[in-house]
């Protein structure tokens, strides 16, 4: 059920956030500190999203070579820089985490 | 298509049924905050911050339809709600491309909804063979991780220039930090302290 409702407020935040400045009367303006933080927020979230899975190992800080997600994560950022291809980099990241997973 | 298929088996391996995976694709159409979303509704988080979560994740989506609007702001509403619709990282990414070169191009629209109808069609197929096939790969493959890379996959480019850099770097700086408050609030919490780092170090020098 939590699903449903989950999948219905999404699609409506996310419409709401989409259609924002298309939806609004043309003589509102944008504030300008928002204009300035809002191209700051794709990399702050998309990393927060990231770094707990890659840096904690039971809800610790864990960056010692054991930790084989700190790896796996450090050749997946590699690839990602270098390439920039999604799907490389989810593949040399799975990649990793397998071999150093096999090799500790 | 292949981020969109990675979207789909994530999804499903972060313990979502693929029939929601393939309407929440229809519905919310924008990946990373369906990943997310579905490893916070798996690990029980309460419904009100996996909302709070998908509207910082998909904050960006503001900013694209600020660049669209002086192209698309005095159209008829439902042209208006169908470009809101179809916004997204790619198909901004495209058209914003050519509305830059071809400032008065009176196909702006035509042109938007066609990179838009098939970047859609291909993702939603992409969801749903990943949540199909998804549901059937051995969890001894470690699918599950395949959200995080995707997400470091989607970050790393963004870092251009030493504002963003900052503004990630203070994000996961505060992510860590912040773990342990409730209702995973430290997603909103790295969001702000990363624009705020971002602003901070992309400010002018003063005269």
């Amino acid at each position: 059920m939590t699903v449903w409702l989950a999948l219905a407020g999404m699609a409506l935040i996310t419409f709401a956030l989409r259609a924002s400045f298309l939806l609004l009367p043309p003589h509102v303006e944008t504030p300008a500190l928002l204009r300035r933080a809002l191209p700051f927020v794709p990399p702050a979230v998309l990393t927060a999203l990231w770094a707990p899975e890659v840096l904690l190992r039971g809800g610790e800080p864990d960056f010692s070579v054991g930790n084989e997600h700190l790896l796996a994560g450090a050749v997946a950022i590699a690839v990602a820089w270098r390439w920039r291809r999604t799907f490389v980099t989810i593949i040399a990241g799975l990649a990793s985490l397998h071999l150093f997973s096999w090799l500790t | 298509m292949p981020f969109g298929l990675v979207t789909g088996v994530a999804m499903v391996a972060s313990g979502i049924a693929p029939l929601a995976a393939i309407l929440m694709s229809v519905f919310v159409f924008a990946g990373a905050s369906m990943i997310a979303s579905a490893q916070l509704l798996a690990s029980g988080t309460p419904l009100v911050m996996v909302l709070l979560a998908t509207a910082f994740i998909n904050l960006r989506f503001m900013m694209y339809s600020a660049t669209l609007r002086p192209h698309f702001g005095r159209l008829p509403l439902g042209w208006r709600m169908l470009v809101g619709y179809l916004v997204a990282d790619n198909v901004v990414g495209l058209s914003a491309g050519r509305f830059a070169d071809h400032r008065e191009d009176p196909a702006k629209l035509e042109f938007f909804l066609g990179v838009g109808s098939v970047i859609w069609l291909v993702w939603q197929a992409g969801v749903a063979a990943g949540a199909l096939l998804g549901a059937g790969l051995p969890a001894s493959w470690r699918l599950e991780f395949a959200a995080p890379l995707a997400f470091i996959a989607m970050s790393v480019p963004f870092i251009r220039d030493r504002a963003m850099l900052a503004a990630a770097l203070a994000a996961g700086l505060t992510v860590i930090l912040a773990h342990d408050l409730p209702l995973r609030l430290s997603i909103p919490a790295a969001a702000l302290t990363g624009m705020a780092a971002g602003v901070w170090f992309s400010r002018r020098p003063k005269p």
